[in-house]
């Protein structure tokens, strides 16, 4: 082997080390578990004991998810499942079986059975209403009357009472839809309300209006959601004039959750109005624009197109906490996968089903979360040009 | 006619006074106006809220104000850090006692989570490809899940360990079983109070002997030594105090007897299951902060460092983490705030912290009004004063412009 010139061990383009195949020191796989796995003592250690413990837990998750999973039951005597056989495997296999059984009630929560093609339509609704808002060519605002047919269509479908679909009351609603509604009306209900706040707490001229957005935003984000859920169910029946029955549960949690949401949300609208440049205002005032005549045609169009990525994030926030719900007793995807755990013949099930809903949260969180930061990135790039 | 001519052709350097005219196209006089009217709406409104509250109140015969906190609480709590006895205290003393298990949650898993989290943020900038991915994985996994379905999780998993006579265990130290983890703690005596406060002297001194060496640094370029006197102050000199005072140690082993386990100290599996959830929780977003905080430390600085000969570790803590730190810090307050208030979600799983004890002193009392109010400007005063420190230590540390 005759020994590197001078050339190629400075790394120079030579005509001799084009024709050469780079080392196997520095490329290939052995190569590359090199650089990347043990590239020294330290990092042997780290990547061998770390190692060692993602593959136990792989093995692990694969022996009791897939390998000694039960995935289905044979019906039993008196037209119920049989769970022998999931008995048989607790601790070392999953019971899949278990959501065969109840994926209904998880879903649907006590929803009528022979009704629950409705709430199925509403989630594939909702699931349009998030694509259509996603695509940028639909941000205008015409949106917003989407949004209001949408919601309004998703009411029609839950409540029944038209269209020969028999009604239903909203106590038996429950599951996917449950969650999915608190967060959706939630942000559309809250969202004018923070954008008011919003523009309040930027207000120069109105220093009584500034304070009390300034006090709704702070008291709202100092107090945890359980404690103002926990307000809102024993507090907001008793701000109704007397004797006039009874306010609903879900209602009582969908004001608490706007509130929270409002404030929220007023914060992010508040920070995409300050990145907004000073001179697109001057420039509305020297036109002679008055005040709602420039934030209407020149602030928030500018400044709501800023904060959208933001405004995903905090969804994201508000999709994972409607789960606190539960606390005060409301039939979302939590409570109903609770109630299907407490079922005597799916005992011991509770990992599974948990498993099951955390995938439900997990698929939901992280499409949005990806689609808020490939659309930070096309934004930021169209930005910096 | 003079009354007419306008004072600025007069004199133009005299600006007209400003008088406010009593019409709409006055902008000032239109703010003020519009102030009144949302002001008075507001109150209206909340005035009405406010009378028909008194008058359910009175059908359901409550009488308001503050005075059941003084009545005997008889409220059973599992865990208390004060001595607590529903036979003999108040519901005031229940409260506090809750308010106590809350901020035990809240301090510690802010610390637990930003060590944790700052870990796992300097673990996804690793060199090492599993390090990086593994925990890439583990930040969007628990960031994507609610925390309430973790906790609930966790809580299911603890009840799932064995009995506690086939717990896991070390040795006769500690046990893990479905009553919550067991260990050993020290009985408590006097000395141990006066090495405790040898210990806060000693960090008072080493603080002090910190600042001096930064002084003498930046006047001669060489620091001294910390280490030696860290190690006498905060080691050397409270196990001094410990020994001159006899050196008492009487460590209690939990014992198997029967069914369940006697003496030793526990951890509960409601406690354990909240801050491990919490912990994991937050430590995710923490990370990603951390992550964020760093790479925002221009290429640059390292570059710079380096080539004045500074090692890896040196670069990392003398150049680029003071500089992240201004990055930072502002998000990080918001976390300390949220694991503060998500700490409330112990009532999920029957830790009883502030809220969950507010929910039954309301629940036998009917003072909805109070109970709520109590826990809400609680929580009001922990968030603000969060907060207030994290602005102050944000100020400290804050580029000084010249």
């Amino acid at each position: 082997m005759t020994p590197p010139t001078e050339a190629a061990t400075l790394g120079l383009h030579t005509p001799t080390a084009a024709r050469e195949r780079p080392p196997a020191s520095v490329y290939g796989p052995m190569a590359w578990m090199r650089a990347n796995l043990f590239s020294g003592w330290l990092s042997t250690i780290v990547t061998l004991v770390l190692g060692y413990f993602v593959l136990q837990l792989l093995f692990g998750m694969v022996s009791w998810g897939v390998i000694n999973a039960v995935w289905s039951v044979p019906i039993g005597a008196n037209n119920l499942p049989d769970p022998t056989a999931c008995r048989a495997v607790h601790g070392e296999g999953a019971c899949w079986a278990a959501i065969g059984d109840k994926w209904h009630l998880i879903l649907f929560g006590r929803y009528p059975f022979d009704e629950q093609w409705r709430p199925g339509i509403c989630i594939v609704l909702f699931l349009g209403l998030y694509i259509v808002s996603a695509m940028r060519r639909f941000w205008r605002a015409e949106l917003a009357l989407i949004w209001l047919v949408t919601l309004i269509v998703i009411g029609l479908l839950m409540w029944g009472g038209v269209f020969g679909m028999p009604y239903v009351s909203q106590d038996t609603w429950g599951g996917l839809p449950i969650t999915l509604i608190l967060s959706t009306f939630g942000l559309a209900a809250a969202f004018p309300l923070a954008v008011l706040v919003a523009l309040g707490r930027r207000s120069t001229k109105l220093p009584a209006v500034k304070l009390i957005c300034v006090l709704y935003v702070e008291l709202i984000r100092g107090v945890p959601l359980v404690g103002l859920l926990f307000m809102a169910s024993v507090m907001l029946p008793l701000f109704l004039p007397a004797g006039s029955g009874n306010f609903d549960k879900l209602l009582r949690a969908q004001i608490a959750i706007i509130l929270f949401a409002g404030a929220y949300v007023a914060e992010v609208v508040r920070g995409g109005l300050a990145a907004l440049p000073k001179g697109q205002a001057e420039a509305a005032d020297a036109l002679g624009l008055s005040y709602w005549q420039k934030t209407m045609k020149i602030i928030l169009p500018q400044a709501l197109r800023l904060v959208i990525p933001p405004l995903v994030n905090t969804f994201i926030g508000f999709f994972k906490d409607t789960s606190l719900v539960v606390i005060i007793g409301i039939f979302d995807l939590l409570l109903s996968g609770k109630t299907a755990m407490a079922d005597r013949t799916w005992q011991g099930t509770a990992p599974e089903i948990y498993g099951f809903m955390a995938l439900i949260y997990f698929c939901f969180c992280y499409a949005m979360s990806s689609y808020s930061r490939g659309l930070e990135a096309k934004l930021s790039r169209s930005r910096n040009r | 006619m003079s009354a007419s001519v306008d004072p600025r052709l007069l004199n133009p350097r005299v600006a007209p006074k400003r008088t406010m005219r009593l019409s709409w196209s006055d902008p000032k006089f239109r703010s003020i106006l519009v102030q009144v009217a949302i002001i008075g709406l507001l109150l209206g409104f909340v005035g009405y809220l406010v009378h028909n509250t008194m008058q359910n109140l009175e059908i359901q015969h409550i009488a308001t104000g503050f005075g059941y906190l003084n009545r005997q609480a008889g409220i059973p709590i599992a865990e208390s850090l004060i001595s607590y006895n529903p036979a003999v205290n108040t519901y005031g003393r229940a409260i506090f006692v809750g308010l106590l298990n809350t901020l035990k949650v809240a301090v510690l898993g802010i610390v637990l989570s930003t060590i944790l989290g700052t870990l796992i943020g300097i673990g996804r900038l690793s060199r090492n490809w599993l390090i990086a991915k593994t925990t890439a994985v583990y930040v969007e996994a628990i960031r994507d899940i609610p925390v309430l379905l973790q906790l609930l999780l966790w809580y299911t998993l603890m009840q799932t360990l064995p009995q506690p006579r086939q717990s896991f265990h070390l040795g006769d130290i500690a046990y893990l079983s479905n009553r919550g983890l067991k260990l050993p703690i020290l009985v408590w005596q006097d000395a141990h109070w006066w090495t405790l406060a040898a210990f806060v002297v000693g960090v008072i001194g080493t603080f002090a002997w910190n600042r001096r060496a930064l002084k003498i640094r930046d006047e001669t370029g060489e620091k001294p030594a910390i280490w030696p006197a860290a190690l006498g102050l905060c080691v050397a000199f409270p196990v001094l105090i410990w020994g001159a005072l006899g050196a008492p140690l009487e460590i209690e082993l939990p014992k198997l007897t029967g069914f369940n386990f006697v003496g030793g100290g526990t951890i509960s599996p409601e406690y354990f299951s909240l801050e491990l959830g919490l912990v994991l929780y937050t430590a995710a977003y923490i990370a990603e902060i951390v992550r964020s905080g760093i790479q925002a430390v221009p290429q640059g600085q390292w570059e710079a460092a380096g080539a004045l000969g500074l090692r890896q570790g040196q670069i990392l803590r003398e150049i680029v983490l003071p500089q992240a730190m201004r990055v930072i810090i502002p998000p990080m307050t918001s976390q300390y705030l949220n694991i503060t208030k998500n700490s409330s979600l112990a009532v999920a799983i029957g830790y009883q912290d502030l809220v969950s004890i507010s929910q039954t002193v309301l629940n036998q009392t009917g003072q909805a009004i109070e109970g709520v109010g109590i826990f809400m400007a609680v929580y009001l005063s922990i968030s603000l004063s969060i907060s207030l420190f994290m602005n102050w230590y944000n100020a400290r540390i804050a580029l000084t412009e010249r």
